[in-house]
């Protein structure tokens, strides 16, 4: 397009070519430019961080075990309605199944998957399997349900069905206390089985008292800095970043020496005679409450304190001089033009919140875990993977949740540290 | 200060204000300072009163082969994962703050996202991926991970800083006869430097505090620092890690000097050019 004839009147750069097509092209190689130095970073990023959380993501549906070890009983089952007892095919898949299961070992993984969807699944298949293979000619059906009659019970045979595809929303919905029906509808579990609505709705409820604590702590304290004259704010601002830069680790061992039994707060109470007896301060809510609250706050006090010192003081001067009381002055003049960077800093405090992991592990009891712990504990002490990854990913998606909320409120080239 | 004609009541909330903030301050230092002491002390457990003073726990913690090699290991993974941190950070921030650059804002959104996506998920997500391909339990893993860790923060420093660069300066470096390496050197350097310096040693502390990803990733033989002081605490909490703590004080001091003179620094141009 550069080749046509330049119209009369058009600005012609200093080799005949029209001025318009070659800042075009100027503009073209500088975005080329651009995102080529973007480029090694997003790849790097793939690799470390997007691609393992795709792992984590597809761990959390992945079901290889029964489509892998009961192929032929999951064909069978193919297009079983669950209402009856599957027929003699059924049953015959499923002795050839677990002869070659057997076989190759794999039992006990197809049993661990089955069990957490039925209970007692386990002994039922590695009964059935040390009598495999069965004699010739024998009919599969009488056979089987004379090794154990709870083959001719549905529930197990419907567990077997369900998981014939490699996809199951079996730990997503576990993870919201949930399971398939008898027609394969999501319903929620009974009251005694349920244990992870609760968990997030703990780990929400403590972050929120946490955001909340910073909020009361932090802005008046930002205020009180963003007053000051600048040499004091600076000396007293040292004493913020000083343990915001302090490892995480630090502190709280640091909280476990002040709050525990014969720590020092105890020995102080005890001293000054407010207490006979030391109390309960670390390893239970207090203490989880206190050191998450120290470790988070100058994530409140920073963005509140660089908002504040934007505010022009003349506006609230303006306020009282026209006969405002102080006060008031305060809460419609001053208040409101605060109001969007302390949230989005009490919004950044409650998404770190939410993933806490260390903190409550080193000083609350099993009462104060909150998702993270689960996560890890699934990872680490059962090896549940499935589970682990499913708790992984609703947490993942309530923190995109609301760092989206965040960006809005932010928007993401506006972010800046301290 | 409060004028000498202030009322009672305003009298009054001055001086709770006051306190009340002093408290605040107190709150966020008061456990720095209370563990420091008891790693000179003498007893075998982390209480007060201190009876005697010593060096045995510093003494503990050198010559102690897991906690020497934990230091070793964070001093190895800490840097190089800075150093990959900082340089792909550096470029991609300047890549960014080109004007033309397509679906800025979202791209932004991804190379922050490490910052607040839940630890435990990057460390259980590394571990899956990481397995197969036999970084467990490697270097090279833990390496990537926490500069994947650190990188937001270099972004986000970098771009800061870049966002308040003058690119007439450039212009006019060109315009005297400046090559673009004397240009970038002489000129866009010194004014970016503290901008990159400081991403940097955010993303040095993020890898040098860093537990979780640790924690899934790490054999022993990678032991970091903070790993050995969160099974230290979870196990049996002894004046070594109080004095773990305090070297660990020392460190961020001196990092939040370094950021406090930087930050001086960067004022000062940026008045004298005023």
């Amino acid at each position: 397009m550069s080749e046509s004839v330049p119209m009369p009147g058009a600005l012609l750069a200093a080799d005949g070519v029209p001025l318009k097509a070659r800042l075009a092209r100027q503009r073209r190689l500088r975005q080329l430019k651009a995102v080529l130095l973007v480029l090694p970073l997003m790849l790097f990023l793939l690799l470390t961080f997007l691609l393992p959380i795709g792992a984590l993501l597809t761990r959390s549906v992945d079901n290889p075990e029964v489509a892998a070890v009961l192929p032929q009983t999951g064909r069978a089952l193919a297009g079983w309605d669950g209402r009856a007892l599957p027929g003699d095919d059924a049953f015959l898949a499923l002795a050839q199944d677990l002869a070659r299961a057997k076989e190759e070992k794999t039992v006990p993984e197809l049993a661990k998957r089955l069990n957490m969807e039925e209970p007692g699944f386990r002994s039922l298949l590695q009964k059935t399997a040390r009598k495999m293979p069965l004699a010739a000619g024998e009919a599969p059906k009488a056979a089987l349900l004379d090794i154990d009659e709870r083959w001719g019970e549905l529930p197990y045979w419907r567990a077997i069905a369900r998981n014939g595809h490699t996809v199951t929303p079996y730990y997503l919905l576990s993870a919201l206390d949930m399971q398939q029906g008898a027609d394969g509808t999501p319903e929620l579990k009974a009251e005694e089985e349920r244990a992870f609505l609760s968990i997030f709705g703990r780990t929400l409820w403590m972050s929120f008292w946490v955001t909340v604590w910073c909020l009361l702590l932090g802005y008046p304290l930002a205020y009180w800095l963003s007053q000051l004259p600048a040499r004091r704010s600076n000396l007293l601002m040292i004493l913020v970043l000083l343990p915001f830069w302090t490892s995480v680790l630090v502190r709280v061992a640091a909280w476990i020496v002040l709050l525990q039994r014969e720590g020092l707060i105890n020995s102080a109470l005890m001293a000054l005679g407010l207490t006979d007896a030391p109390l309960e301060l670390a390893f239970n809510r207090v203490g989880v409450y206190i050191a998450m609250v120290h470790i988070l706050l100058p994530f409140v006090i920073l963005p509140a304190y660089s908002v504040m010192k934007s505010i022009p003081p003349s506006y609230m001067r303006a306020a009282i001089s026209l006969g405002d009381h102080p006060f008031a002055a305060f809460w419609k003049i001053y208040f409101p033009q605060t109001v969007s960077g302390v949230a989005a800093g009490a919004l950044l405090v409650f998404i770190m919140c939410i993933g806490y992991y260390i903190t409550p592990a080193l000083l609350g009891s099993p009462e104060e875990q909150m998702v993270s712990y689960y996560v890890a504990f699934y990872t680490n002490v059962t090896i549940n993977w499935g589970m682990a990854a499913a708790l992984g990913t609703l947490l993942l998606v309530a923190t995109l949740l609301l760092y989206a909320v965040y960006q809005r409120l932010v928007g993401s080239d506006k972010l800046s540290l301290g | 200060m409060l004028p000498a004609y202030a009322s009672l009541p305003e009298k009054a909330w001055f001086w709770l204000f006051r306190i009340f903030n002093v408290l605040v301050l107190l709150f966020l230092v008061s456990p720095l300072f209370a563990i420091v002491p008891l790693s000179f002390s003498a007893d075998s457990f982390l209480v007060y009163p201190i009876r005697a003073f010593s060096l045995r726990w510093y003494e503990a913690f050198l010559t102690d082969g897991e906690w020497t090699r934990a230091l070793m290991n964070s001093f190895i993974v800490a840097p190089a994962a800075t150093l990959i941190a900082t340089v792909l950070g550096t470029l991609a921030s300047v890549g960014l703050a080109s004007r033309e650059f397509p679906a800025k804002s979202l791209l932004m959104g991804i190379l922050v996202s490490p910052m607040v996506v839940p630890v435990v998920i990057v460390g259980v997500g590394a571990y899956l991926f990481f397995a197969p391909l036999g970084l467990t339990g490697s270097y090279l893993g833990l390496v990537l991970v926490h500069a994947a860790l650190g990188v937001p923060f270099v972004v986000i420093t970098v771009s800061a800083t870049l966002a308040g660069f003058n690119t007439n300066l450039i212009r006019a470096s060109a315009s005297m006869g400046a090559g673009p390496l004397t240009t970038f050197m002489k000129v866009v350097m010194p004014l970016v430097a503290p901008g990159i310096i400081s991403g940097a040693l955010f993303a040095f502390a993020t890898s040098f505090d860093e537990v979780v990803v640790t924690l899934f990733l790490a054999a022993p033989e990678q032991m970091t620092l903070p790993r050995q002081m969160f099974g230290g605490i979870k196990e049996n909490i002894s004046p070594a890690i109080a004095a773990a703590a305090t070297i660990l004080i020392l460190f961020s001091v001196a990092l939040l000097l370094t950021l406090e003179w930087l930050r001086g620094r960067a004022e000062r141009m940026r008045t004298r050019k005023a």
